[in-house]
């Protein structure tokens, strides 16, 4: 038995947190379709309470120890050795917090936007909560591929019926796109399962040791699911299409969220699980977490859809998450881990931002806008810090996230590193000529005598505002959860090949 | 010499369910609501499943096995019974079909399902397999003045009688090579004599697999399916797509795992482009389908190539997986055809996918019920469709053939794109016209077991894995 710290809160929390939002949604169930006010405030009750719930977990958690925390473990099915396994470490539960505050601001934003099938609506997203919520705790394989896959459903409905003209297509688009990579993750896991001896025990499998040429073979079988989820070049053609045809708050969830677990998997899976082929697989990483930054930044200069705009930003910058992990040193870690983060909060910010506006004009055609500033003003100052987080200025938290990345990055390859930094350049570029083209210029018809944000748009930024200065100014209360587990990682991807080395050297040795 | 009265308490289920079905039979001439023989067919199913509880042995010298394995597919078959009953209450009467002999067949059918599951000896399993068929091929063609269900059930019957000819065929040449019929003593024949290899024993094989392929819908042998399951009254297709080929499965199992178990190497060969083309064809061909039946009928196809792997792994663990499989396909495809029933009322056909369009508007529950069962049938988990397929995929990968299951998996993930168009057209697309459902209790009580089923397995598999493990455990 591996060692882990047990919950000692008194309750359940993290089952508590994971099914929370699962009952509510059943509940939701029950209300009438017709009584949508009292479905809203159900919805933003249950959303705060999750949120209220998350809270101890921050204020509980040990950051001295890289050992699993909160630990919940029940039998579940006991012919397969499959165990009902959770806990949190430093690298998972910021992702915790970020989805129980997502769903809150995803409630909001829809408060008028979404007018048909509201009940529905709401029952996605606490459903769509729960998994997400699974997945970051999850320590058995099997259950965190059920949380997995189970997310896929109400994402699809939130795309497919609550999205814009094109939707359809983009829902069946992310839902194959995604399938096809986590099935072939199944095969791996259960070659995994057989190989590692019937266990699905995330924590066990951890501690063996496997063949070089299985742990190739199951790296990307596993990169498969990670990189459509983060996405990573070449298979991220589903998310400008995903990101941009999903309502205000599917996008925002997508952004905050969902591709995050991707690059999660990698730090929890791919990494503790095949640490040489990680190591091995490196230049190939790097290569394509370089493309995908200065790739996905370019083709930003080129778009004339806000939404689109923005979601091609999250591949460059879902480049960056990549390139920090697969950078295998501390710095480039933890900025990876901290960027993901970052990335959640002022790409959703952003993606909130775009839907204050579209509500108001029902388009997502930047051509359409310009001048904005001087009739909504209040909008636009929110807007520019959102931006400028974005780009990476001091003082915000891109720019920690960033910095470190690039740190690591220039540790593990300096051209990497080099090539990454032009990408900042390129990523100041876009997002200022979107701010000059949307807000600045000469007012346009279509925007005259929009009203400002109200009061419960203003709530929803900001939160997020709040992260932005906090992190940028003080990233310590965040990077201090994940300083021990990081550690540990690292030791265990390093340790593998060092191993490797020292035998080779004692061969060398003997031979002499 | 003395005659020996044989031990009847193993064979008692079979019994009564024949005296219970010509009761039924001759019922229909004295009662006139047709309701209440529908309620009597459930009764007989209760009955039979009473006496199914305590009737394990073998009796007949061999030639009858009532062992775990065979209780565990006559249990989905009484469950099979239960579900077709309850979705039909209505539909026929709205077909103009209200017969009694409706029920009686239906329980004729599962009777020779039954004996095929029993059976130990290759002449007992052609005995239940004809009963099977040609009650079946009746139900097929039910509807006696619509033309597609006429071809339905010539074409059943046509394709039918081959495979019972090739089945025959290898029948004679295993006699021919080992002299005996019976299962067990084949299969000691076989290892006794070293066989392998043997060109006659690979022809009979062949021929086993072509026969029962047949019955399972398995591709090549998958041509009748699709009109045979558009042109069936649809309470029918439903029972035809999971009793026939739940029953094709445990013949399949015994004969090839227990009969010609010492040469697997030599069936697999066989079986594994067998079942890769089962699910290449029976998930593309679905994918172009504008009628729900038929959709559903290549989408019953490409499931027969999954649990197929589970008889190619061929371990216990395989076996198991299998019987899993059809108990919860069993609840899933029944379930979504009783959503499709729904659909079909007074002058309004309800087959087509785009009768689906806007459902979820003017029927929520009924929406909501569809999606279910059309991401369990995807494999999506919390489903028990997820679970059935994990299993099998996992004894594959366990049996070494990872390369299958990979070929699986990815056609698995094709056919999200067909089973979500429905959900897409329910949930994305605006009702052109107001559908009315033909809902009545019974439907809903279908429903609700098999939601539920299909819900709670996917959550706490648990005990029906137990289940199939111990049925297989003394195979």
């Amino acid at each position: 038995m591996e060692q882990v710290i047990m919950n000692k809160l008194g309750f359940p929390i993290l089952s508590t947190l994971i099914f929370l939002p699962v009952a509510g949604a059943v509940l939701l169930l029950l209300i009438g379709r017709s009584r949508e006010n009292l479905i809203k405030w159900f919805s933003l009750a249950l959303s705060i309470a999750s949120f209220l719930l998350s809270i101890p977990l921050f204020t509980n958690f040990d950051k001295s120890t890289h050992l699993m925390q909160f630990v919940e473990r029940h039998s579940w099915i006991p012919s397969w050795n499959i165990t009902y396994y959770l806990g949190l470490d430093g690298i998972s539960i910021l992702f915790v917090l970020l989805s129980t505050l997502i769903t809150i601001l995803c409630v909001l934003i829809s408060w008028n936007s979404i007018k048909t099938k509201t009940k529905e609506f709401y029952i996605s997203i606490f459903i769509m909560e729960g998994a997400m919520i699974g997945v970051f705790c999850s320590l058995d394989f099997f259950l965190f591929y059920i949380f997995w896959e189970a997310m896929l459903i109400p994402m699809y409905l939130l795309i497919g019926v609550w999205g814009g003209p094109n939707r359809v297509y983009a829902a069946v688009k992310f839902f194959l796109y995604t399938l096809i990579g986590s099935v072939l993750m199944l095969v791996g896991i259960i070659y995994l399962y057989f190989e590692a001896g019937s266990t699905f025990n995330i924590l066990e499998l951890a501690t063996k040791a496997y063949p070089y040429k299985m742990q190739f073979w199951l790296f990307w079988a596993f990169f498969a699911a990670f990189a459509v989820k983060v996405p990573m070049f070449p298979v991220h053609t589903w998310l400008p299409d995903a990101h941009t045809e999903a309502p205000t708050a599917g996008s925002v969830i997508l952004a905050a969220v969902l591709i995050k677990m991707g690059a999660y998997g990698f730090l929890r899976f791919s990494l503790p699980l095949f640490p040489e082929a990680s190591k091995a697989m490196t230049p190939a990483m790097l290569t394509l977490s370089v493309i995908a930054i200065i790739y996905g930044a370019v083709i930003c200069l080129a778009q004339t859809d806000l939404k689109r705009l923005i979601a091609y930003s999250s591949v460059s910058h879902m480049g960056f998450v990549t390139l920090g992990i697969f950078a295998l040193n501390s710095q480039g870690m933890e900025g990876g881990i901290l960027q993901m983060i970052n990335h959640g909060v002022v790409t959703g910010a952003l993606f909130l931002s775009v839907g204050i506006i579209y509500d108001r004009t029902h388009t997502r055609q930047i051509a359409d806008y310009g001048g904005v500033a001087s009739v909504m003003p209040v909008y636009a100052s929110m807007f520019m810090v959102f931006t400028l987080a974005s780009i990476g200025l001091p003082a915000t938290n891109g720019f920690i996230g960033e910095f470190l990345i690039i740190l690591g990055g220039f540790k593990a390859s300096q051209l990497a590193g080099v090539l990454a930094a032009t990408g900042i350049i390129i990523g100041a570029g876009y997002m200022l000529w979107l701010y000059q083209r949307v807000f600045f210029m000469e007012t346009n018809q279509k925007v005259a005598g929009l009203n400002d944000v109200d009061a419960r748009e203003i709530i929803t930024l900001l939160p997020m505002i709040i992260l932005v200065f906090w992190i940028g100014v003080y990233p310590d209360a965040f990077l201090g959860f994940m300083h021990e587990s990081v550690r540990h990682l690292l030791e265990r991807v390093n340790t593998g090949s060092v191993h490797e080395i020292t035998t080779a050297q004692n061969i060398i040795g003997i031979i002499k | 010499m003395q005659l020996l009265m044989p031990d009847l308490r193993p064979v008692m289920p079979e019994i009564v369910m024949t005296v219970l079905a010509l009761l039924i039979l001759l019922a229909e001439l004295v009662i006139k609501r047709k309701e209440t023989i529908a309620f009597l067919s459930i009764v007989s199913v209760a009955v039979v499943t009473y006496f199914l509880v305590g009737s394990a042995g073998t009796t007949f010298n061999g030639m009858f096995l009532a062992d775990g394995y065979s209780m565990f597919f006559k249990l989905i078959f009484m469950l099979n019974v239960i579900l077709t009953v309850l979705i039909s209450v209505k539909y026929i009467a709205i077909e103009k079909v209200n017969f009694g002999e409706y029920y009686a067949l239906i329980l004729f059918s599962t009777l020779g399902m039954m004996i095929m599951a029993s059976a130990g000896d290759l002449i007992v399993l052609y005995l239940g397999l004809e009963l099977m068929a040609l009650s079946t091929y009746i139900l097929a063609g039910f509807i006696r003045y619509d033309v597609k269900s006429n071809e339905a059930a010539i074409k059943y019957f046509l394709l039918g009688a081959f495979a019972s000819a090739f089945l025959l065929y290898g029948t004679s040449m295993i006699y021919g090579l080992t002299g005996t019929t019976d299962i067990k003593a084949i299969s000691a024949y076989i290892t006794q004599n070293g066989l392998s290899g043997n060109p006659v024993l690979m022809l009979s094989m062949i021929l086993f697999a072509v026969a029962f392929s047949f019955k399972i819908a398995a591709v090549p042998f998958h041509m009748w399916a699709p009109d045979a399951y558009e042109g069936a009254p649809t309470s029918i297709t439903a029972f035809m797509s999971v009793g026939p080929k739940a029953a094709g499965f445990a013949v399949l199992g015994r004969v090839f795992l227990i009969a010609f178990g010492s040469v697997r190497m030599e069936w697999s060969v066989i079986l594994i482009p067998i079942a890769i083309l089962t699910m290449g064809v029976g998930n593309i061909v679905a994918l172009s389908q504008t009628n729900i039946k038929r959709m559903l009928a290549y989408s019953s196809i490409a499931h027969a190539g999954y649990a197929l792997l589970g008889i190619i792994a061929g371990t216990g663990d395989g076996l198991a997986s299998v019987l899993n499989y059809m108990l919860i396909y069993a609840f899933m495809n029944i379930g979504a055809f009783a959503v499709v029933i729904m659909l079909r009322s007074e002058g309004f056909k309800g087959d087509s996918i785009s009768d689906f369009e806007g459902l979820s508007k003017t029927h929520p529950l009924a929406s909501a019920l569809m999606l279910v069962f059309m991401f369990s049938l995807t494999g999506i988990p919390p489903t028990a469709g997820f679970m059935g397929k994990f299993y099998v995929f996992m004894s594959a990968i366990n049996a070494g053939y990872t390369w299958v299951v990979i070929i699986a998996v990815i056609f698995s993930a094709i056919s999200a794109y067909f089973y979500l168009r429905v959900v897409m057209y329910m949930y994305m697309k605006e009702s052109k016209e107001t559908v009315q459902l033909s809902a009545t209790p019974a439907l809903g009580l279908a429903l609700t077991i098999t939601v539920i089923a299909v819900l709670a397995i996917g959550i706490i598999p648990s005990a029906v894995i137990n289940f199939a493990r111990s049925a297989v455990a003394g195979f």
